[in-house]
């Protein structure tokens, strides 16, 4: 009797331990180096997943998604058809009158955000001191009223008015598209603000925090110093990324299975703000792939893109002191470029990328092209990784894991340390559906990021490190 | 005491068996076979249930939540009757014929191609769709016809085959000039007793069952069952089919085929095809009337 007492006492003590250091981790987590801050704004995330499409042709959200909004491979087609089906009943006239192809999406959440090295106030006087900003709350992201289809048979449109959680809109995608010209489907022509044909899209990234709600590598810009990334114009509003929307136009084509694409664009070279606030210049965008079936395992795809671009370094002219908008000069080449395979076996897929980047010397140094190079300026190299890994237990359960990493190989300075602004991004999460339909989709969200930028503190050139936990109900109709 | 142990045990065991014999019986796997690949009923299972259960059910009788908005109802798998066959009329359909449907879709319905799920996939789904009939349990499937030779389309072949859309009453249904516009053609009901259409050949889409000749023959050789189309394989011989065939190519006007080509170049067949040409002008909204 008495061991048997003794047994329970250890097990319960066992269970009251077990709940105590459980509590106490996520108390840790919450609230280690809690201080008084400032709120940070929640990233309005711009992802795509379309309850309007499920609507119009009936079809459960886990057709077109393996998890919404990442597409499968049925979806992938589908989006590269002009969001048709191709069985004849794609054009507007077959649908009721009523219908209206307008999805919206909008994530309540809690979040907390923690930053170890911020320029802030202090004894050394305005932002002469460093410090650790961390806050927390409920919050919510921006509101997304995404409308798409098809006005005519082969005819595609979308437009995707968005807002940050201020409520201040603005267009995020605005295009029309031809489609199957000449009946063939490896004729398509966009024209319009578009996401860049990425195999890997930032637009339906599965992770929606501050720190891994974006793709590191897609928006890398190397460090001229601390705090500071190169592109003379950045303070201008012109800050590149390759999974930002561009305006342009694009070239299409894929087989009928989907199995090969191509894309090629033509885009103007202001990183797809409108109105051409930098420059007169165009850029380039070309990627291609091609998926092949290995046994019982799944679909495997292997592509490759490039972005070859110009960016202004000043401006023509100025009123006031301000760059008169679309006069920028000084154009400076740049590229980035990259390797993709999206590995499937069975529940599990790897998605792979090898990412390289270089920025003229100008550019890289945040130069304006008539004035001097600094001492030892060169243009900056970089290499990134990309390691993405989901594990989807059904259609209703994904579990999210991702790193990326990107390494300096050549600093704008040589003096510069040779990890010098160099990444490293971990984010693990899961996103579980309660339920799966034909009409809306919705997410329990539950997902923790954290970044390491390599001599970026402001002040002190130490490391720099970002976190991010988000809880969130995730919802489109 | 002792007693009363061994009789709740054994009604213990009892009570288990009756609970898990339903599940060992819905638990049958089932196997499909096309070319190199088998699929399986469990891998078929997860596929069926992400991309399918929305228009065919959960339980594979066509009552998805999707089912009740559409004007051609999803096929019932617990039925076991399906359209599209290379086999004679009233027997199951090959895997192929499975996975050939599920790889071309159906035009004017809601079912996609889903050609781009592997081979696997499909095979997997074609597993698991067995699973929903008991029919799959007790019968094989019927032995795919022999399509033989198509003979090179002639004016006399189309001219015949015209002789044979008369005399078979085609047009009760079809109308005279293909339209899907018969006189009969507003009584026609679906094993279902859903209202049904006949085919529109001057709409020039892509037949329900495939878009070769090679389809087109089959179509009315197997009939497609569940529907009013039957099977007129008792009723005309081979070489008469492939002249139906023949004809029927020339009522696609808005279809380019050699036997419209054929038609069109003797005076009587560029006729009729411009007669029917004016009624189908394109709307401009990208559908062909």
């Amino acid at each position: 009797m008495f061991e048997w007492v003794l047994q329970l006492a250890k097990k319960r003590i066992t269970w009251a331990a077990s709940a105590l250091l459980s509590g106490l981790l996520i108390l840790a987590i919450v609230l280690a180096d809690s201080r008084p801050a400032s709120a940070l704004p929640l990233t309005s995330v711009k992802v795509r997943a379309l309850p309007a499409f499920a609507r119009k042709y009936g079809m459960p959200c886990s057709a077109c998604h393996l998890g919404w909004p990442m597409l499968s491979a049925f979806g992938q087609a589908f989006k590269d058809n002009g969001y048709q089906l191709g069985n004849d009943r794609d054009a507007p006239i077959y649908q009721q009158p009523a219908y209206w192809p307008v999805t919206f999406r909008i994530t309540p959440v809690w979040h907390r955000e923690s930053t170890n090295r911020v320029a802030v106030d202090g004894t050394n006087g305005p932002l002469g001191n460093e410090g650790q900003i961390t806050t927390h709350g409920f919050d919510w992201t921006g509101l997304d009223f995404h409308t798409a289809g098809t006005l005519a048979k082969n005819v595609s449109f979308y437009v995707l008015p968005s807002s940050d959680n201020t409520g201040a809109f603005h267009f995020e995608a605005v295009w029309a598209r031809l489609d199957n010209l000449f009946g063939n489907s490896w004729f398509n022509i966009k024209m319009g603000k578009f996401e860049l044909d990425n195999l890997l899209s930032e637009k339906r990234i599965l992770t929606l925090t501050n720190v891994a709600g974006t793709y590191a590598n897609y928006h890398f810009q190397p460090l001229v110093s601390p705090g500071t990334s190169g592109n003379p114009l950045a303070t201008e509003g012109y800050t590149f990324g390759i999974g930002d929307n561009q305006v342009g136009v694009e070239l299409m084509g894929h087989s009928k299975d989907d199995r090969t694409r191509y894309s090629a664009s033509l885009l103007s070279g202001n990183d797809g703000q409108p109105g051409t606030p930098t420059n007169r210049g165009y850029n380039g965008y070309f990627a291609a792939s091609r998926a092949f079936q290995v046994g019982s395992l799944g679909l495997q795809r292997v592509g490759g893109f490039a972005y070859i671009g110009e960016a202004p370094t000043y401006f023509q002219f100025t009123q006031g002191g301000v760059g008169v908008p679309g006069t920028g000069i000084g154009n400076k080449s740049f590229y980035r470029a990259g390797l993709i395979g999206q590995w499937y076996v069975k529940k599990v897929d790897l998605t792979t990328m090898f990412f390289h980047g270089w920025d003229n010397v100008f550019l890289g140094s945040n130069t304006a092209a008539n004035a001097p190079l600094p001492a030892g300026a060169q243009a900056p190299t970089w290499n990134g990784g990309l390691f993405e890994t989901h594990f989807t237990l059904n259609p209703q359960f994904i579990l999210i894991n991702r790193y990326e990493l990107v390494r300096m190989s050549r600093q704008v300075f040589p003096t510069n340390p040779s990890n010098f602004g160099n990444e490293d991004v971990l984010t693990f999460g899961y996103r579980y559906y309660p339920f799966i339909s034909t009409r809306a989709g919705f997410a329990f969200h539950n997902e923790f990021a954290i970044k390491r930028q390599r001599g970026a503190a402001p002040l002190t050139g130490l490391d720099l490190t970002t976190s991010s936990l988000l809880v969130g109900f995730d919802f489109a109709f | 005491m002792r007693k009363m142990r061994t009789k709740s045990i054994r009604l213990f065991f009892a009570f288990l068996t009756v609970s898990i014999a339903p599940a060992l019986v819905s638990a049958q796997q089932l196997e499909s076979h096309v070319g190199k690949f088998t699929g399986h009923s469990d891998a078929g299972k997860q596929l069926y249930f992400r991309y399918c259960w929305g228009c065919h059910g959960f339980r594979g009788d066509g009552n998805g939540e999707n089912g009740p908005y559409l004007n051609i109802l999803p096929r019932n798998f617990v039925a076991a009757t399906f359209k599209c066959r290379s086999t004679p009329t009233g027997t199951l359909p090959t895997d192929q014929d499975l996975f050939n449907a599920i790889e071309r879709g159906f035009n004017n319905t809601n079912m996609p191609s889903w050609i781009t799920l592997t081979d696997q996939n499909r095979v997997d789904l074609i597993a698991f769709i067995k699973t929903f009939s008991p029919r799959w349990k007790n019968e094989k499937a019927g032995d795919a016809i022999s399509v033989p030779p198509e003979p090179k389309p002639t004016v006399e072949s189309i001219k015949h085959g015209q002789e044979l859309f008369q005399k078979l009453e085609c047009w009760k249904c079809h109308g005279q000039e293909g339209r899907g516009d018969g006189p009969s053609a507003a009584t026609l009901t679906d094993s279902n007793d859903q209202p049904i259409r006949p085919y529109n050949f001057a709409a020039g889409s892509r037949f329900k069952c495939g878009a070769t000749n090679q389809d087109l023959y089959k179509i009315f050789m197997t009939g497609l069952d569940g529907t009013p189309m039957p099977s007129f394989a008792d009723v005309i011989k081979p070489n008469d089919a492939w002249d139906l065939v023949h004809y029927l190519r020339t009522l696609q006007v808005t279809h380019k085929s050699p036997e419209l080509t054929l038609w069109v170049s003797t005076k009587e067949g560029a006729e009729i095809v411009n007669t029917q040409k004016i009624k189908g002008t394109p709307t401009g909204s990208g559908i062909k009337q």
